[in-house]
């Protein structure tokens, strides 16, 4: 098993020498992408903290580094670390009081649902800042015949990105992992089974809850300011708001968000959705705007009667299985 | 070592716990007994911190705890178990245990440390140790133990006991009561246990406290309780002759 996952990483870490072309290269990269801020998710929505606001972290993340880039000409990478500790600060606000008070499940995701579209009225409203509904575009720093800029995180070669934004899908994993085999992710289990009793063993579930969902908003305002400059074009609606949030929620529910490649399978399975709507439904896709959030709405909804451990939880659990059945039969 | 004093607690207009005052000495085991919904099991509730009291405090050899959450007072060195199991269903049994080991110390033992308290806890009470066992085979008995073995494992100096050992057939609830003072004599630690069935609390117990509608009513040693006129009353009612002649066994 290990040995097929690193075929498949050293498969994966060719991919910009296939000669796919540049569109295909890209849906990888928007994969990893989406990969990595889905497994962010998930490190708090896999124990019992299933939020709808992380379209909040995402917008935070992308538009604190085109604002201070564009307004004030501050580095992408000083504005990464800005976005960060506003995104800190926001979940210290929402999130101290939810698990203080034990506001848990259908509260917990309605108040994050409020967070995510309050970030989308607010970037709307400083539409002179902002450019509202319009969204931004960061101010190009690569003059004629500069292939990319650090500095300003700007590159115009794929190829640059893609291995970046391998190295953050793999780390995004590696900390998934670690929560997994930390004690804090049994501390969380428990709480989300029995509260009282494990705050009375002394597990502080104010601490614990905060130290997970700290760790996922983080993460999640990285992939924002990757987002922003990958892209090179942000809008209200695509990084914040009850679409993108819902869109995270679904895809990790869709791939599994027990299992640590899980997010990242919804991921794949999301973009070739959002594709494959795209491609048949041409230009009427345009014209409902809401028509994409109904789909993933009503499939969400199939998946957690009919799929709850998602596409690659039941497919392991499935392998497990015949594994299990072969064993006594070699034995 | 704790020190209740006019404790009180209200849900609304209804007073569920009223101006109730007692001491617990170290090395002793408490009987806290009463009828249904008397505000014993409040009364845990309000020591362990799962409930701020209304009025009146709780001290720790002398430090107010009162009002602390229901961590800071397990690092303090208090634990409980609840009336009615609360197990991490989805966890297994060693999991359960070693979750109260690692974090029920203010300061954190090692992961193979608290694995070797989770054991010790679990062995103590008669539980399984291997890592396989699941909380979902276990009975009434079973569940009642894990509830034990995941208070001690938190290694602490009071245990608050609320065994209402409905369930049970009379060799368990014998065998519990046996359990309880083995954790005394074995582990030194201090109890407040919570009980109906008078004939097997009176045996093990140093002294009672008896509420009533959430007053306290008597106090004292089990064979003075067991003839308070107004314990009679409230509580032993027709029982009363049993449990006379249960204590008088006992000193005998
Ligand atoms: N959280 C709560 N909110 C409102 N009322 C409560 C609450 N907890 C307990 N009560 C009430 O307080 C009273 C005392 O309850 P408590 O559970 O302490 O009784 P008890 O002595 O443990 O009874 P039992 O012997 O049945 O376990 C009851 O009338 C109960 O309904
Ligand atoms: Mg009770």
């Amino acid at each position: 098993m290990k040995y097929f996952l690193l075929a498949l990483l050293a498969l994966l870490a060719g991919t910009p020498f296939y000669g796919l072309g540049n569109y295909p290269l890209h849906l990888v990269i928007m994969c990893l992408l989406w990969g990595y801020v889905y497994t962010s998710w998930s490190i708090m929505g896999r124990l019992g903290l299933v939020s709808f606001g992380h379209g909040a972290f995402l917008g935070i993340g992308a538009y604190s580094v085109v604002m201070l880039w564009n307004h004030f000409g501050v580095s992408p990478w000083i504005g990464a670390i800005a976005g960060v500790v506003v995104s800190v600060i926001v979940a210290v606000i929402i999130g101290l009081p939810c698990f203080r008070f034990k506001i848990v499940g259908h509260y917990f995701a309605l108040v994050t649902l409020a967070l995510s579209e309050v970030t989308r009225l607010i970037i709307v409203a400083l539409r002179d800042q902002t450019g509202g509904s319009l969204g931004a575009t960061p101010n190009t720093a690569l003059a004629q015949g500069n292939a990319w800029s650090l500095g300003a995180l700007q590159f115009s070669e794929k190829i640059v990105w893609f291995y970046a934004i391998l190295a953050v899908w793999l780390a995004g994993l590696w900390v998934w992992a670690k929560v997994d085999r930390g004690m804090t992710r049994l501390a969380l289990e428990a709480i989300s089974q029995e509260e009282e009793a494990a705050a009375s063993i002394g597990i502080n579930v104010t601490r614990s809850k905060l130290f997970v969902t700290l760790i996922s908003a983080v993460m999640t305002s990285i992939g924002g300011v990757l987002y922003a400059q990958y892209q090179l074009y942000i809008n209200p609606e695509t990084v914040s708001g009850i679409s993108i949030s819902l869109q995270m929620v679904f895809g990790v529910i869709a791939g599994g968000m027990y299992v640590m490649l899980g997010p990242t399978v919804g991921a794949v399975f999301t973009l070739l959705l959002a594709e494959g709507l795209r491609l048949a439904l041409g230009d009427s896709f345009k014209q409902f705007p809401a028509l994409d959030l109904a789909i993933y709405g009503l499939m969400l909804v199939l998946f957690i009667i009919h799929m709850p451990k998602g596409i690659l939880g039941t497919a392991a659990q499935i392998w497990q299985r015949r594994a299990a059945a072969k064993a006594p039969a070699r034995g | 070592m704790l020190e209740v004093s006019g404790l009180t607690k209200r849900f609304g207009g209804f007073t569920a716990v009223s101006g109730v005052s007692f001491s617990l000495k170290e090395g002793e085991i408490l009987g806290l007994i009463g009828p249904n919904g008397s505000g014993k099991s409040t009364t845990f509730n309000l020591i362990a911190g799962l409930h701020a009291p209304s009025a009146g405090s709780v001290r720790l050899n002398g430090e107010e705890i009162g009002g602390l959450l229901p961590a800071a007072i397990c690092h303090r060195g208090i634990a409980r178990t609840f009336q009615i199991p609360r197990p991490f269903r989805k966890l297994s049994l060693i999991e359960n245990v070693v979750l109260a080991a690692f974090y029920g110390q203010e300061e954190r033992p090692s992961r193979g440390k608290a694995h070797e308290f989770a054991r010790e806890s679990l062995n103590l009470v008669g539980l399984p140790i291997e890592e396989s066992a699941r909380v979902d085979g276990l009975g009434a008995a079973g569940l009642k133990k894990l509830e034990l073995a995941r208070a001690l494992a938190t290694q602490p100096r009071v245990l608050l006991a609320d065994e209402s050992l409905g369930g049970l057939d009379h060799a368990e609830m014998e065998q519990a009561a046996d359990m309880l003072s083995m954790i005394r004599r074995e582990k030194g630690i201090t109890i407040i246990w919570v009980e109906h069935i008078m004939g097997v609390l009176m045996r093990v117990v140093d002294r009672c406290i008896v509420l009533d509608h959430g007053e306290l009513i008597a106090q004292g040693k089990p064979a003075e309780v067991a003839h308070d006129p107004k314990v009679i009353e409230v509580y032993l009612g027709t029982d009363a002759a049993d449990v006379q002649k249960t204590v008088a066994d006992r000193t005998q």
